[in-house]
Order: structure tokens, then sequence, then C-alpha cells
């Protein structure tokens, strides 16, 4: 089976140590973290991972199950690049001495539609929202006015329609009836 | 009531049913060991000599009683020394709670004197760890630790207090223990997936049902699941209902009766003859609480290449891990062989069984004049114990020569490290044994390599009076490595080779302990006899020949009937 970039979804408690526990699972297991993503749910306790790892179908399976059953992780969903909307912020200052250079660059800036959100004498930062190959395309366009900085936020991703991560699937019960046992431990 | 954490700490074990403690005190668990003098007639501590004998007993404890089993240890070296302890749990799936004090607060991750970060330690070998800062946080911390340890898959929990929590006071109010999951974080936790009671699905027993009417040739695996879920009874009433045999994991052993007709015997690398054709050769293969380890399915493309799979286990994350399957039921295994019983009619499969056993179930080793083979030991020992005696083993070849010839009736009554192979397991699990069952005969077979590792621990033998029985295969090396260095590695027997101290009798001795020299089956059985009735603990050093070897073998991702040795 062919390794793709693929991304998965996960629902956490929002505690302290909850995502040295979820990385370490990756990391553990040899895989590289492309892009990591956390921020709170319209929950306040509950937060939302999202992570981008290389891996066959059925290593995303395995990674799957394995973050399913830490009592932490209330649901997980890979998203299939096709049925997913993937979004991250892009953060570029770049080297702008005269008022030519700037022009272009803000001319570039419009056509990505991305906004100027600082100017300097020197330099110029702007802010860009896409997937992957828009902030490609733009850092091979900005290159040649000289990048100073670079910085992303990791990819964030919603699935298409009304699906949502938190759907009672039959797979989800299973997983679920490890921890829903919780009340036999009494 | 306003108290101590150490107190409150002392009174949720008591919550729990906690009649004992294994540990080791130092700086800074003090409060809670100062705590405990006065709880003495309430809860039984016992001191080790190690923290990893401490955490092997709670593991001992816990696999022989089916309750959570519980240690102590302080920060630091303490807690790092439960790690090999901990995961040992993790990987039998064994229910203990581990709690550790820390260094107080303020010194919290500044190198501090005896501290380490045990929580981040311990994160993969742990079901759930929790470093507890805050007093008021105490009780609800223990309460869901317990809930998590034993519910379902079970496994070890760790819970790190800081110093000062077990000084300062907080409000305590005692809580049954079924009212544990209507409040606090346990009761969040459980609201969270409160959908539906955790029963099997109907549907998937239903198709399962329909796959035994179909098959001719069934045959169940039982695993370390039946033993943890206590399902003996359930498995047997399925198994002979549906008349298939049964190979028995290392895991498994005790979940079904050794000496029941339909058991093939044990299955994997060292699994009998019949057990590994059968998998070979069956058309639905039922394996249940079992995870396909590389030692069972030694090679899983192939691993029972005419049959359909079916999986039934409580943790989701199993299926389809180490092997592909055709069907699977989530759920308790008592629960499920229950239902799954009800539900198929009677089967009967002589040609299929009459086939099976048409291979030995068991190996027979050869009995030679003058010397002590591991089949005379293992034969007398189960001649002369009472057929209840609890076994706990170390790792090694003595460990598969045990499994080999006893007969496992109940679970609980084999002790061993399977999945994390723990040389150093078995003395400190034999105590944990003989502690809970005073009255149970508890035998501990060990090998001279595995016995070396924590025989400090014979030193809480004597102080407890354990009549704990330490049989020592001694075959003056590191058996089943050099068993793989003479059938893989050319003879070269490259560091595996104990000809070295100590005098075991002498050592025994020096322990307070009776200590015999055995060299046949005579000499054994008269040391034997003298154990069974002298009510304190032995150690019979039994010599064996160094170049004994287990039998048959499968090498490591072989096809299973690929026999290396018969």
């Amino acid at each position: 089976m062919n390794a793709q970039r693929n991304t998965l979804a996960v629902l956490v408690d929002n505690e302290a140590g909850v995502l040295s526990r979820v990385a370490r699972l990756f990391s553990g297991k040899g895989y590289n973290i492309e892009s990591l993503a956390v921020g709170t749910t319209d929950d306040p306790r509950v937060s939302r991972i999202t992570i981008e790892v290389i891996a066959d179908e059925k290593q995303i399976r395995l990674l799957s199950n394995q973050l399913r059953k830490l009592i932490c992780v209330h649901s997980v969903k890979a998203l299939k690049p096709q049925h997913a909307i993937r979004r991250e912020l892009v953060l570029i200052k770049v080297l702008a001495e005269d008022f030519g250079q700037r022009n272009e660059i803000i001319q570039i800036a419009n056509i990505f539609r991305a906004s100027i959100i600082d100017v300097s004498k020197s330099s110029l930062t702007i802010a860009l929202i896409g997937d992957e190959s828009k902030a490609e395309a733009i850092q091979n366009l900005l290159k040649e006015f000289g990048i100073l900085e670079l910085v992303r936020t990791g990819m964030v991703a919603l699935e298409r329609g009304q699906y949502t991560i938190d759907e009672q699937t039959k797979e989800k019960g299973e997983f679920d009836y490890g921890k829903n046992v919780l009340r036999e431990g009494l | 009531m306003k108290m101590t954490g150490a107190r409150i700490l002392l009174e949720c074990l008591l919550e729990q049913g906690v009649d004992t403690v294994f540990g080791y005190p130092g700086g800074t668990i003090l409060n809670v060991y100062d705590e405990l003098y006065g709880f003495g007639d309430r809860i039984r501590h016992v001191l080790t000599a190690h923290e990893q004998g401490a955490c092997h007993a709670a593991d001992g404890y816990a696999r022989s009683t089916g309750k959570v089993g519980v240690c102590f240890a302080t920060s630091g070296p303490g807690a790092t020394n439960l790690v090999t302890g901990i995961a040992t749990a993790y990987l039998d799936s064994s229910p203990i709670v581990c709690i550790t004090c820390n260094v107080s607060a303020p010194l919290i991750g500044k190198d501090s004197f005896q501290e380490v970060d045990i929580t981040g330690v311990t994160m993969p070998i742990t079901k759930c760890n929790y470093l507890v800062r805050d007093v008021n946080a105490l009780a609800d911390t223990v309460r869901e630790a317990f809930a998590i340890a034993r519910s379902g898959r079970p496994g070890p929990v760790l819970i790190d207090i800081v110093k000062n929590v077990t000084a300062e006071r907080a409000e305590y109010e005692p809580l049954a223990r079924r009212e544990h999951g209507t409040s606090g974080r346990l009761g969040e936790l459980m609201s969270r997936y409160d959908f539906k009671p955790p029963e099997p699905d109907m549907d998937d027993i239903r198709k399962l049902a329909a796959m035994i009417k179909e098959s001719k040739r069934p045959l169940l695996i039982c695993g370390g699941g039946v033993v943890r879920s206590r399902a003996d009874r359930e498995f047997k009433a399925f198994a002979h209902k549906i008349d298939a045999p049964v190979a028995i994991t290392l895991m498994g052993a005790g979940g079904f009766e050794g000496r029941d007709p339909l058991t093939t015997g044990m299955i994997g690398m060292h699994g009998s003859q019949a057990s590994n054709i059968a998998v070979d050769l069956c058309d639905l293969l039922i394996a249940v609480g079992c995870r396909f380890s590389d030692r069972v399915a030694l090679k899983p493309d192939t691993f029972a290449r005419n049959a359909k799979i079916v999986q039934i286990d409580i943790d989701r994350a199993e299926i389809n891990k180490n092997v592909e399957t055709d069907h699977h039921i989530i759920g308790d295994a008592k629960r499920v062989l229950s239902l799954l019983t009800e539900l198929v009619p009677e089967q009967i499969h002589d040609p299929w069984k009459k086939e099976v056993f048409s291979h030995p179930t068991e190996t027979h080793y050869d009995e030679r004049e003058g010397t002590l083979t591991p089949g005379q030991v293992l034969t007398t020992i189960a001649r002369l114990c009472p057929q209840d005696t609890i076994v706990s083993t170390d790792v090694g070849q003595h460990q598969m020569w045990a499994i080999q010839h006893f007969h496992f009736d109940y679970p609980g009554q084999l002790l061993t490290s399977g999945g994390f192979g723990t040389m150093g397991f078995g003395l400190g699990a034999a105590i944990g044994a003989q502690v809970s069952h005073p009255d149970k005969t508890v035998v501990h077979i060990t090998g001279d390599g595995s016995f070396r590792m924590n025989l400090n621990e014979l030193a809480t033998e004597q102080y407890y009076r354990l009549p704990i029985i330490n049989v020592i295969f001694n075959n003056g090396t590191l058996g089943m490595v050099r068993q793989w260095q003479n059938l893989i590695y050319q003879q070269h027997y490259s560091q595996t080779t104990l000809d070295r101290a100590p005098d075991f009798v002498k050592l025994a001795e020096a322990f307070g302990l009776s200590g015999f020299r055995v060299t046949d089956v005579t000499q054994f059985a008269e040391a034997l006899k003298y154990a069974l009735k002298c009510k304190h603990g032995c150690v019979i050093d039994c010599a064996i020949n160094i170049d004994e070897m287990v039998r048959p073998m499968v090498g490591g991702g072989e096809h299973i009937t690929n026999f290396m040795i018969n």
C-alpha cells in the first residue's frame, strides 16, 4: 500500500498532558508528525487536535485504533482528502526595501487573497489562508524578494457536508465499549 | 471531615476494599507511611526488598485474586524501579494501581533530589496515569484510577502525588464504590458514554452462530481474556456445546481445564503438534480474548489460512491488529460466550476431533537413568502437590516446560509473564499469591538465570513466613537463549553459560530458608515432600542437563506447522 499524507482529527479532554499522550503514539511508532494544530472546540472542556502524518491505510487504521483506546480521547476520524476541507494560516515576512518591491509584493498578495498585516521600512508581513499548494505557490513567488521568516499554524480540517467527528457509528460504539464498561469497574 | 491527603489516600483504598499493599518507603512518601502506622489493623503492608518485587507482588496478587493489586513507592529511583513491573502488568492486562509520591510542588522541575517525571516515563506502559497537585482532587483521582484499572481490558494505572499534597488537608466524605460513577470526574467520564449499556451486539452474535452451524472443522483459542474475565465456566459450556477442540495460549492457561478431552494443548512457538496443526486445518477459528501475538501467530499471513477467523475481544483495537479477521464481536468474554452458547444448537464433530487428536497434545520427553529431567521434576510436582496449587514462573525454558506439563484448572492458577517476558517476575508474583492465598500451596518454578535476577525477595518470603517452594531448574545456562544459539547461531554460546556463584543451598540458608540440591528424581521427591510439610519457604536446586531443549519449536516468523524440532 502506498504511504500518503493523511489527516487525523482527534477530540480530546482539554487537560495537561493530553497532547503528549497523543503525540507519543506517533513518535513511539516512528512516524513524523508533518503538521499539528490544537485548539479548544465550542465546548471548552474539549480540544480538537488535527494531525497529519505520512502513512498507508493500514498504518492509519492501527494509529487511529490506538488513539481511540486512550481515556482522554473522545473520538477520532481519519479525513479523506477528497471529502475534507483543509486550511492553514501562513505568515510570511518578506524583505521589501523600496517602493517598487513593496508594490509588487502587494500585488502578489492580492492575487492570492492574502492580506498585508504589517509594514515596516524594509519589510512586509503577509497572512495567507489556504492549503499547502497555495502556500507553496506564493512562497515560490516571494522567494526572489527574500523571505525573512515564515510560520504556519498547522493544518486544520473539517469533513464536507453534514457529517461530523461525533457520528455514532457501529465502530465508534465498539471502541466506546471498552470505556463504557467503566461502570462495571465500580 | 477535613483530613490530610495521606489519610484521604488510605481511606480511598479502604473504599476500594484494598486489604494488602506491597511497597517500599522513602523520603517523599513518608507522610503516607506515617498515616499507614495507624491503619495497620485495616491495611496490611508487605515490605519487599526492592520496588520491582513489590510491583510483581501486586501483579501476582491481582492475577491470583482477580482484584486490583496495589503497590507504594517513593519518588525517583523508587518510582523507576517499578517500571519493569508496570510494563509486565500492562502487556498481560493485569489490574494494578501503583502509588508513588513525588517531590513537593515548589521543587518539581528543578532536578531536585530523587525527582523523576514518572508519569512521563510510564505513559506508554499504563492504561492511564495521573500527577496529583491538588489535595481536593485526590479522592476523585484514586476512585477513577481503580475503576480504570479493573474495567474493560484491565491494566496498570499509576498515581503520582506531590509530597505537599499528602500533608495538606481537604474535606473528605466516604463514598461507597457503586456511587463513584455519580460524581466528580468519573461521573463526567461515564456520562460521556452512557448512550447505551455495554452489551455485545446481538446481530454479531447471531452471525457467528450461523458460521458455527456451517463449520465442519471449528477450533477455539482460549486466550488471556478468558482468564481475566474469569469466564472459564462459560468457555467450557460453549466448547462442549459446539464440540470444538480448544488450543490454549500461554496467557489462556487456566481459562480452560488442561485435562479436558477437548484440549489440544498450548499453541504457538512451543505449542503442541495437535494445536498448531489444527490451526492450519480448521475451517473456522474462534479466538476468545487472544491478540494473536507474534508467539502465537508466528506468521500472520498464513495463520489459519484455511479458516474464517473470528475474534471475540473487549478491546476493539485488537481487532485486525496482528491478523486480519473475517468477523468480530466486542464484549466481555463471559457475557458473549453465555449469549452465544444459548443461541447455537449442539454440534458433533467426531471426524474432525479424531483427525486433530491423532497428533500429540503434549510433548514426551525422554527420561535417562541417573539424571534429573525437566519432565521428571514437573510430573513429581504435579503428583505430590495439591491439585489447586498456584504456580508462578519466571521466563525461559522452565516456563515452557511448566506450561507443557501442568494441567491448569482455573483462572489465576498460573502466574507467568507472557507478553513482556520478564525474568525475575516469578518470586514477586508468588509472594503476592501466597499473601492472598495463605491456605494454598504456591510453587515458584524458575531457572538459575531468572532466579538470580530478583532473589533478594527470599528475605520477604522468610520474614512473612510465606511457605513458597522455589524450584530452580539449574542447567548452568540461560537455557532458552542457549537453545536458540544451538539451533540458529551455530552453537556460539556467547555469554549464556552461568558457571558461577551462588551456591543456592547456602544462599537459602543465609536467608533463613531450607535449601536442597537434588540430582535425581528420588532426591527431588524427598525434598519436595519436606517442603510441603515444613510450613516455611524452601529452595530446591535441581541439576538439569545443560543441553535440554523445549520441544517442539517453530522459529519466529515461520509458518505454524514448520517445526524446527519435534
